[in-house]
């Protein structure tokens, strides 16, 4: 499909560099599904949804700080949604997320809520002013939070909230966050691998499954078709938490 | 080659994970994503586009350079399909430096490509050109040569008997055809590059046609490539005159990788039907003509 021209009807400050962005159509996605933004004149880049109609856009290079640039009745252009989202089962789940990674495990627990399923979120901030969707996650279950800095919750990375959590209780685990983040939790989670849903994160030129830029080593996968939600048995023996590949090809 | 079905330059062909993929997948041959002499990052997006009958893309030759990738091509080879680096330069030096630079089944060189500036299509459009960079690389590998060739041009006859000139074991067609999409909405071309190259259904009787044609005219076998996504189209292909098929744009179908096996199978099938070989089918439409 050609890019949807998408109106911007409304802009929240969620963060110093987080804003979320509300369009007047309804995306109508799985969670865990991206779209291909393309931002008139800069360029087009993978965001994964927030809301039915909304996407949350953390300033991170020349692209996201053109769409904090962008106002109330201006336009971008969108492509998706795209991709496999997550795949809700079990009737107890986890969210885990950090930072801007909460963004997609938002609409996810919504959605659970909704089905009757309980949900727990752990969540990992830098500090308490990063904060992401805590009301949103709060309505929908129980919320533990962590911060680096201690500002807010426990102190620590996200994994440091794994203490007051038994992972035995959850029949499926939702995770979206920083690479090494997830690698970590992962880790952490021996014989569970199954169990647990990752939205993985590479860099996406086409977002149809041709031009090869988001293959994961050594089996090819293409993140930008059979992801950005794997689960985690998938990734075992793989790059993932080790490196990527940029523009070129080169790996970093 | 038993298996005439070729994951074509450009797709898929970034990472030695995805070429032994393809191969495992049941491509008879593998094409890298074109190689260059330095990283390139390619476009900015939109890179591709979904149009009428096909894809626009412009992605503007991205590569992490030769001195970069032969461990891809080796981590290919495991696919046990031969892999055959696709290349691109400005003139003959790059491209012997290039092809000097890797060890690989054999080289397909872009000279092709419509929207990368100094490369491809600008300078593969001169026939001089095409005999000239040509014969540098033949005397500077000992592995088989292709020519991809521009369909963007009033004779690509022309082309593909300068390539077998310079000395090519054979000429790939076709690469895309210079295309373009305009976003209604802002009234800007869609591409980061604004202009681009057409693949797909759409192009898939230009490059029967460009086959047919080059097929009556060279000696060298040709490989037909534009819009091939079944095995039907294949035979058609190969009934213009191909020794050899290459599949690009249709990998984003849902059958994904598994494209490879099923027009290799169904070409299969279909030539037990006819009780004919592979070599009796190419070039039949010819006996028409």
């Amino acid at each position: 499909m050609r890019p949807k021209n998408a109106q911007i009807v409304e802009i929240v400050r969620e963060t110093a560099n987080v804003r979320t962005l509300r369009f007047d159509l309804d995306l109508d996605p799985v969670p865990g599904q991206y779209l291909m933004v393309w931002v008139r004149g800069v360029d087009e880049v993978p965001m994964s949804i927030s809301h039915q109609n909304g996407i949350t856009v953390q300033q991170v290079g020349e692209a996201t700080k053109a769409i904090f640039d962008l106002e109330v009745g201006d336009s971008l252009g969108l492509r998706g949604p795209l991709g496999n989202g997550f795949t809700l089962t079990g009737k107890r789940i986890l969210l885990v997320g950090g930072g801007v990674g909460a963004a997609p495990l938002a609409l996810l627990g919504e959605e659970a809520c909704e089905r009757g399923m309980e949900v727990t979120a752990l969540l990992g901030f830098r500090c308490c002013d990063d904060l992401l969707f805590r009301e949103r996650f709060e309505r929908i279950g129980e919320l533990v939070i962590t911060t680096d800095d201690g500002s807010e919750g426990i102190c620590g990375r996200a994994s440091a909230g794994l203490s007051c959590l038994d992972l035995r209780e959850f029949d499926q685990i939702y995770l979206c966050g920083p690479e090494p983040m997830m690698a970590d939790f992962i880790g952490r989670c021996p014989g569970m691998e199954t169990k647990i849903q990752a939205s993985i994160d590479r860099y996406f030129k086409c977002g149809m499954g041709i031009c090869g830029s988001c293959c994961i080593d050594p089996a090819g996968i293409r993140v930008c078709v059979e992801g950005p939600v794997i689960r985690a048995d998938r990734l075992a023996g793989t790059e993932f938490g080790r490196y990527r590949r940029g523009p070129s090809g080169l790996k970093k | 080659m038993d298996n005439p079905v070729i994951l074509a330059a450009g797709i898929l062909g970034t990472t030695g994970a995805s070429l032994r993929r393809a191969a495992l997948s049941g491509a008879g041959c593998v094409v890298t994503k074109s190689v260059g002499s330095i990283p390139r990052d390619g476009h900015r997006g939109p890179t591709v586009v979904q149009v009428e009958g096909g894809l626009l893309n412009a992605m503007g030759l991205p590569n992490p350079s030769y001195a970069n990738f032969q461990q891809e091509i080796d981590i290919g080879r495991e696919g046990e399909a031969p892999v055959v680096a696709s290349i691109f330069g400005s003139g003959p030096q790059e491209f012997v430096e290039v092809a000097e630079g890797l060890d690989a089944d054999g080289f397909e060189l872009n000279l092709s490509c419509p929207h990368a500036e100094r490369y491809g299509a600008e300078i593969g459009c001169e026939a001089c050109n095409v005999e000239a960079i040509t014969r540098a690389v033949k005397k500077s590998v000992d592995v088989p040569v292709w020519v991809k060739l521009t369909p963007n041009v009033a004779d690509v006859v022309g082309l593909g008997l300068a390539a077998q000139r310079g000395g090519a074991d054979g000429v790939v067609a076709i690469n895309t055809l210079k295309a373009m999409a305009i976003d209604v909405e802002s009234g800007r071309p869609i591409l980061g590059n604004r202009f681009g190259g057409l693949s797909g259904p759409a192009i898939k009787p230009v490059a029967v046609r460009c086959v047919f044609d080059l097929a009556g005219a060279l000696d060298i076998p040709v490989i037909g490539v534009g819009g091939i996504s079944c095995w039907q189209d294949a035979a058609e292909m190969i009934m213009a005159g191909a020794a050899g098929v290459q599949v690009g744009t249709a990998l984003r179908n849902p059958e994904g990788y598994g494209i490879f096996r099923s027009i290799a199978e169904g070409l299969s099938i279909y030539l037990d039907r006819k009780e004919m070989t592979l070599k009796e089918l190419r070039g039949m439409a010819r006996r028409f003509s």
